[in-house]
């Protein structure tokens, strides 16, 4: 007699593989598997459509709407605008210009971004300092042997990114100096930051763009004037800040109340304690909020359409009004919604991706 | 968040009591110091601000006041929910455009918070289809910012709806290009009874909630309150309904000449915008509803399950109300956000507080800064409110619990 252990059987085969995973996650019962094949068909025939629109039947060469024959969707009406897309109504020979400062500022973002670059403080240092100015230079133009390119050329993509991240870098350092108001012990200065805060998230940021193209040149003598790009920014970095602020805040919430009080101990004054101790620690926790609030901002800088910028929407809904190009607004809208879901998804993932990484990292976090 | 010791070059005297600390190391001294001149800095701020206004608009020949309010507008409103013509005043507009923006804002958070919670309950589904598509519904929409996504429903999808001749028809409702058509209810009279009716069978089903409460902590026997109540509430009226021989008909819309008259009509610009923001704010609000279940923790489902609750009540009585304390903070600030977010109705004409206000009445009359700030102070209200109820209610659940 052998008491040899029999080579184990192989799990029944509607247990495994791909037949068992859809028993498991599809057809658990007759209800699931009910909604399962209604919800098959649903989207189905909600997707097949859309992707013979997109794709299939889609005519993606050409110079004219008489190269869209094939009743799909007419991507040469976006081939043929994709520069002004991009570029608004800066000149062509200059647009090297726009490339130059977006790659400049992808490449310092991958910096800041990859976890194993080292020297992240001078990355940062330079992202919302030293870039800002080169930045500005490279497109406004006008010294350097740069020929000038005034604002109202500015549009497309490009003008949306430059709200952005202009409202972004700006209303940070406000946001920070707003939060530590707010946690001051000095009454005034904490009325005031509290007051400033919510008054600007308490209103939409329509109203806030309205009053900046509408009262701002009320505000200030009669000479000083204000171009609409910049009447526009201010309007987005004041109500910005107001957001960061709360982002900042939290943060600052998020350090345990030890730290204050070992800064207190070593005998360091405020600034010292917030610069050296609080900030650094604060403001890695902060950056999944900051991203979150960016992308927020990425999408309502859309909104600047109502006061008469171009920026990508705009600039599209315009080019489907073209009587050449009349009928084809839905490829336009695609397209806009295409690039937009691109940057404020990998944007999100990204942030969702760095909470847990920083989850992990502190596991002792409230 | 200032400490009490003074700043580090302030302590060292502190070994030597002869020395006094400076009155510039001094931390509530400075703070007094800084917070003074901080209140000049900004009352300079503002004298130069208010001082520029003033003369930038004699210049311009504008009075400021509130007087233009009682003005004739002269513009005409598509959708008016009270008595409103164009002989009506600015004070009027203001309150038609507040009233369209509520009527949205109701409409789309009744909406989006039905369709929020399905989704977002359906992204925590055992059914792996259900889980992904709710999952592709959240992540497509979110991150399409919703001007785009109003822009997409009016322009390119309901400016191809057929022009009226064309109608599309579907039992008595029409659907073109002007708006979406149907009967209106005509209550006669008689119909009285059935609203006092519908009273009393809410006014029952409360009683009867109590009664059923007192009895199971008394017997421990369960009365099917939920069944019986709706039984009410829609029992008691019918028969009213009938008991008043049916006072009720219906107007129907007719095409006369060009266009539909009579019945209800639900302009597009309500319907994109509507469309719109539930769409976008659902999203939200799946994100939310899912973050609350997952945070009741496991434990209470199965100490639930151990003490003998079939799986609904589980649901009804465990995880539902812990999962509500987490959902309704921030369930109540995408309400605020999409009440704030209807006022982008003015890219597409849908007379709003902001389009009719801070639109047309602020280029006829030019009174910049009295119609800015009305229309900042009603939204900013909503908001103050907002904040008030989520702090009572915080207030409240925290006593609850601990």
């Amino acid at each position: 007699m052998k008491y040899e252990l029999q080579p184990t059987l192989p799990p029944p085969a509607n247990t495994i593989g791909a037949i068992g995973w859809a028993r498991k996650h599809l057809f658990n019962g007759p209800l699931n598997s009910i909604a399962t094949v209604l919800l098959a068909w649903l989207a189905f025939t909600i997707l097949a459509p859309v992707v013979q629109w997109v794709l299939i039947d889609a005519n993606w060469t050409g110079t004219a709407r008489e190269s869209c024959t094939d009743g799909g969707a007419c991507w040469v009406f976006i081939g043929q605008r994709i520069d002004q897309f991009l570029y608004g109504f800066y000149p062509d020979s200059e647009t090297w210009r726009l490339d130059l400062a977006f790659f400049l500022l992808l490449g310092l973002i991958l910096w800041l971004a990859i976890p194993k670059l080292p020297a992240k403080g001078i990355a940062a240092l330079i992202t919302l300092v030293i870039y800002p100015v080169i930045a500005f230079f490279l497109l406004t133009g006008g010294s350097f042997g740069l020929e000038a390119v005034d604002t109202h050329q500015w549009g497309g993509l490009s003008l949306t990114l430059v709200l952005a991240v202009v409202g972004m870098v700006a209303s940070l350092p406000i946001g920070v100096l707003l939060a530590l108001g707010r946690q001051s012990d000095m009454p005034i200065v904490k009325s005031l930051s509290v007051v400033y805060i919510e008054i600007w998230r308490g209103v939409p940021l329509i109203t806030v763009l309205f009053m900046a193209s509408v009262m701002l040149p009320l505000f200030f003598p009669e000479g000083m004037t204000f171009d609409k790009l910049l009447r526009a920014l201010i309007g987005i970095t004041m109500f910005q800040s107001a957001y960061m602020a709360e982002v900042v805040r939290g943060g600052l919430q998020a350090i345990p109340k030890g730290q204050y009080e070992a800064a207190d101990a070593l005998g360091l004054g405020y600034w010292q304690k917030m610069i050296l101790i609080i900030l650094p620690q604060a403001l890695k926790m902060m950056i999944p909020g900051i991203v979150n609030t960016f992308i927020a901002l990425f999408k309502d800088t859309s909104l600047v359409l109502i006061i008469g910028l171009f920026d990508l929407l705009a600039i599209v809904q315009a080019a489907t009004n073209d009587p050449k190009w009349i009928g084809y607004a839905t490829e336009g809208y695609v397209f806009v919604a295409f690039v937009f879901w691109i940057f404020c998804f990998s944007m999100s993932r990204y942030s969702q991706h760095l909470e847990k990484r920083l989850h992990t990292g502190h596991g002792n976090r409230a | 968040m200032s400490s009490d010791l003074p700043n580090a070059k302030g302590s060292t005297p502190a070994t030597d009591p002869s020395q006094e600390v400076k009155f510039y190391n001094d931390p509530a001294k400075r703070a007094l110091v800084f917070q003074v001149l901080l209140v000049l800095v900004i009352g300079a701020f503002i004298w130069f601000i208010v001082s520029n206004t003033l003369s930038n608009l004699e210049q311009r020949g504008i009075t400021t006041g509130f007087s233009f309010l009682s003005q004739e507008a002269g513009f005409g409103i598509p959708l008016s929910l009270i008595e409103y013509s164009e002989a009506s005043s600015y004070g009027r507009t203001f309150l038609v455009g507040l009233m369209n923006t509520v009527l949205v804002s109701f409409l789309g958070i009744v909406a989006a918070t039905i369709l929020g919670f399905i989704l977002g309950i359906a992204r925590l589904s055992d059914n792996w289809l259900i889980a992904k598509l709710s999952a592709v519904y959240i992540e497509i929409f979110r991150n399409i910012p919703l001007l785009l996504q109003i822009f997409f429903w009016y322009f390119a999808v309901l400016r191809a709806l057929p022009s009226p001749r064309q109608s599309m028809e579907f039992f008595g409702t029409y659907l073109n290009i002007r708006g979406f058509y149907m009967p209106a209810p005509v209550t006669e009279a008689g119909f009285g009874l059935v609203w006092g009716a519908l009273a009393i069978a809410i006014i029952a089903s409360v009683l009867i909630k109590r009664w059923a409460h007192k009895r199971q902590d008394a017997t421990g026997q369960i009365f099917p309150a939920g069944w019986v109540s709706l039984g009410l509430i829609i029992g008691l009226p019918l028969i009213a309904f009938v008991i008043a021989g049916a006072p009720l008909t219906f107007d129907h819309p007719e095409l006369k000449g060009f266009n539909f008259q009579g019945g209800m009509t639900i302009i597009p610009e309500l319907a994109a915008l509507w469309l719109a923001l539930t769409i976008y704010t659902a999203a939200f609000i799946a994100e939310t509803v899912r973050g609350g279940i997952l945070s009741v923790p496991h434990g209470q489902i199965e100490a639930a399950s151990a003490l003998g609750l079939p799986k609904t009540r589980t649901l009804r009585l465990i995880v539902i109300p812990q999962a509500m304390r987490v959902i309704i903070p921030p369930l109540t600030s995408q309400y605020l956000n999409l009440t704030k977010n209807s006022s982008l109705a003015t890219a597409i004409g849908y007379p709003d507080l902001v389009s009719v206000f801070a639109g047309t009445t602020l280029n006829q009359t030019g009174q910049a800064i009295e119609v800015i700030s009305m229309t900042m102070a009603v939204y900013l209200s909503l908001s103050i409110l907002t904040s008030l109820f989520m702090n009572w209610y915080n207030k409240r659940m925290s006593l609850v619990e601990r």
